[in-house]
């Protein structure tokens, strides 16, 4: 069964804008799939729809087999926690907050028991290799270690896809190749991931390109030479 | 999402904005410290004044002639009423009348000054039995003694002094035997009152008693009396010995419509019920004007959860897109404006405590009142619970307009 199945997705803004013009297509279980086009292409807005954030205007969209529409908004905000996990490219951790706090966030709002929640977290933070700043204000951290705590937090819950929004627009090349390095390893680890980015090297990482053009699918194609981030730092 | 987690979201909610915390509750901590405030000092003065009218005697049975004073135009006729009589005296003595009458005692009210040589003093002066005054307040003169019922019915010109009308008039020198003089007339001091301050509704320090019949005679040339007070066997007859002087009066005044009665009768429970309502009815009154700046202060919270919402929009969005239900935002929002107001509340109720103490201290040592401090936990109660509902109440439109928001839309949010 496919993880994610979009048939026909239109979707037209109030004001009249046609963000997606009919996009249709399927992700399995664990692939690594980039989408990828230029600035107002209609990317964002596919990654909100698929992200059970946004509804589309027309055609049909199947996550694990279910549409938006067959759960209440409680459940909706459910799936979000226990089955999706939402990687920002401004990191949105909350500030004055710790390492730590912010990647258990996700837990306070599942049913996981309150003395479990630092052993999880601590795992996540962890798999990011950032165990050594757990404890810090997440002011205190740089760019990419944000970002590395963005990923810990959509991790946290185990959730079956995880969804990227240019998660190295806002960092240098360095900490970039880092967090794609982490996204190649979960993705090995069996986690499906939908990468957002314009940057084509940084889609190059995935297995797989959709690029979108005017609110449409200009192609989607395998990638046949798949860049590899460094395997330097996550043991 | 547990409770507790919601408590410490909302807590640190409030710790990132500690001073606009801090005045956004000020409004919540003013009128709950007001509230205490008015709370405590009414039931202190309702203790003060009932224990004086305590003093009175719950035996004593006060009758005064004119209609009952039930507003500013019944005065007059009350203070000029001369309906009460000897004979009505004569008549409510019958034990075949009231009989549960142990005594019986008119008395009329004196102004003017008494002097003696060059000294001159105003006291509050009364034509009465000052035997029956130290019976019923319990105060012996402390030198000589009260006047005798001889004395009434010989109208003899003789006077017992409260302590500063002594002081005032004699010094240090001895006053037992002494003349002072009264309207143009002497009167020999027979006794001298302790020093004992406010009694009842008497300041006992500066009365001057003289017997009813000379003050009628003498001094005012009247025939009626300002009061007539009669004692009944005990507490318990009161109201029984109440009817019986009304049905006595009616008869000897010929009167049969109750409503034209031409006096009136005065009890100790009657008096403490009528300030009890009072005081109750000046409490509610004066909680009701502070109960507004309550819903001032509430609109404080209630915009200041605005701007909270307002500025931390991305935060509710990331908060919706990692899971949180609307009922989660919901919850934390409102938390967070009812922590805030019933932080004030507590606040305002540990102040209102403070100057409530102060204001009994300063009433007890400064102004020798016999002020009891209390504690009015019905107050503190229903002040945590107003300010709680005053979080609650202004919380819920901020709380929804958070909870409501897109996720999508929060997060876009710069």
């Amino acid at each position: 069964m496919h993880l994610i199945e979009v048939d026909n997705v239109k979707k037209e803004y109030p004001d009249g804008t046609r963000a997606l013009r009919g996009v249709s297509f399927s992700v399995r279980k664990g692939e690594f799939v980039a989408v990828t086009g230029n600035s107002g292409s209609g990317k964002s807005t596919l990654l909100h729809i698929l992200g059970f954030l946004d509804r589309q205007t027309a055609g049909t969209y199947r996550f694990e087999g279910k549409t938006i529409d067959d759960y209440s908004r409680e459940e909706i905000a459910h799936v979000r926690n226990k089955r999706m996990g939402f990687v920002f490219q401004s990191f949105n951790l909350l500030a004055r907050t710790s390492v730590l706090e912010n990647v258990k966030l996700p837990l306070l709002y599942s049913s996981v028991e309150e003395s479990l929640r630092d052993e999880l977290a601590r795992r996540a933070i962890e798999a990011v290799g950032l165990s050594h700043r757990v404890r810090h204000e997440s002011a205190q951290l740089s760019g990419g270690e944000k970002q590395r705590v963005a990923i810990a937090r959509a991790l946290v819950n185990k959730p079956n896809l995880i969804f990227a929004d240019e998660p190295t627009g806002n960092l240098d090349s360095a900490s970039g190749q880092k967090v794609m390095e982490i996204l190649q390893t979960l993705n090995e680890a069996g986690h499906t991931i939908m990468l957002i980015t314009h940057e084509t090297y940084t889609a190059e990482h995935a297995e797989r390109i959709i690029r979108i053009l005017d609110g449409k699918i200009e192609s989607d194609t395998m990638v046949s030479r798949r860049n590899h981030a460094r395997r330097s730092f996550i043991k | 999402m547990t409770l507790k987690d919601t408590f410490n979201i909302a807590f640190d909610g409030l710790k990132t904005n500690k001073s606009r915390s801090a005045l956004t509750i000020l409004g919540i901590v003013i009128g709950i410290t007001a509230i205490m405030l008015i709370v405590s000092i009414g039931h202190g003065a309702e203790k003060l004044i009932l224990e004086q009218l305590g003093g009175m005697g719950a035996d004593l049975i006060v009758v005064r002639p004119g209609k009952e004073p039930k507003g500013p135009s019944d005065i007059a006729d009350t203070l000029f009423a001369d309906s009460l009589k000897n004979s009505d005296v004569v008549a409510l003595g019958k034990k075949s009348n009231v009989p549960d009458i142990v005594e019986i005692v008119p008395a009329v009210i004196v102004s003017g000054n008494v002097s003696r040589g060059g000294e001159t003093f105003r006291p509050a002066m009364f034509g009465w039995s000052a035997e029956f005054m130290s019976e019923v307040f319990d105060i012996y003169p402390e030198e000589g003694v009260p006047f005798s019922e001889s004395d009434i019915r010989g109208k003899a010109s003789v006077a017992v002094i409260g302590s500063k009308v002594k002081k005032e008039l004699f010094g240090s020198s001895s006053a037992l035997g002494e003349n002072i003089r009264i309207k143009n007339r002497n009167f020999r001091v027979v006794g001298v009152f302790p020093q004992r301050g406010q009694v009842s509704f008497l300041n006992v320090d500066e009365i001057v008693v003289i017997p009813y019949t000379t003050a009628q005679s003498y001094l005012l040339g009247i025939d009626y009396y300002h009061e007539v007070m009669v004692r009944v066997g005990s507490p318990d007859v009161v109201a029984r010995a109440v009817r019986d002087i009304e049905l006595t009066l009616r008869e000897t005044h010929n009167i049969t419509d109750p409503n034209k009665d031409d006096f009136f009768v005065v009890t100790q429970k009657g008096l403490v019920e009528q300030v009890g309502a009072i005081l109750s009815v000046l409490t509610l009154f004066l909680s009701s004007v502070v109960a507004i700046s309550l819903v001032v202060g509430g609109i404080g919270v209630m915009n200041i959860m605005l701007v909270s919402v307002t500025e931390r929009t991305k935060e509710i969005g990331l908060r919706k897109a990692l899971g949180a239900t609307e009922r989660d935002i919901l919850t934390q929002f409102l938390i967070e404006s009812m922590l805030l107001t019933g932080i004030g509340g507590a606040v305002g109720i540990l102040l209102g405590t403070l100057f409530s103490f102060a204001t009994s201290f300063v009433l007890t040592n400064i102004f020798g009142l016999s002020w009891v401090f209390t504690f009015p936990l019905f107050a503190a109660l229903l002040g945590i619970g107003v300010s709680v509902a005053v979080g609650l109440l202004f919380g819920i439109y901020p709380a929804r307009q958070a909870s409501l928001k897109s996720p999508m839309e929060a997060l876009r949010y710069e």
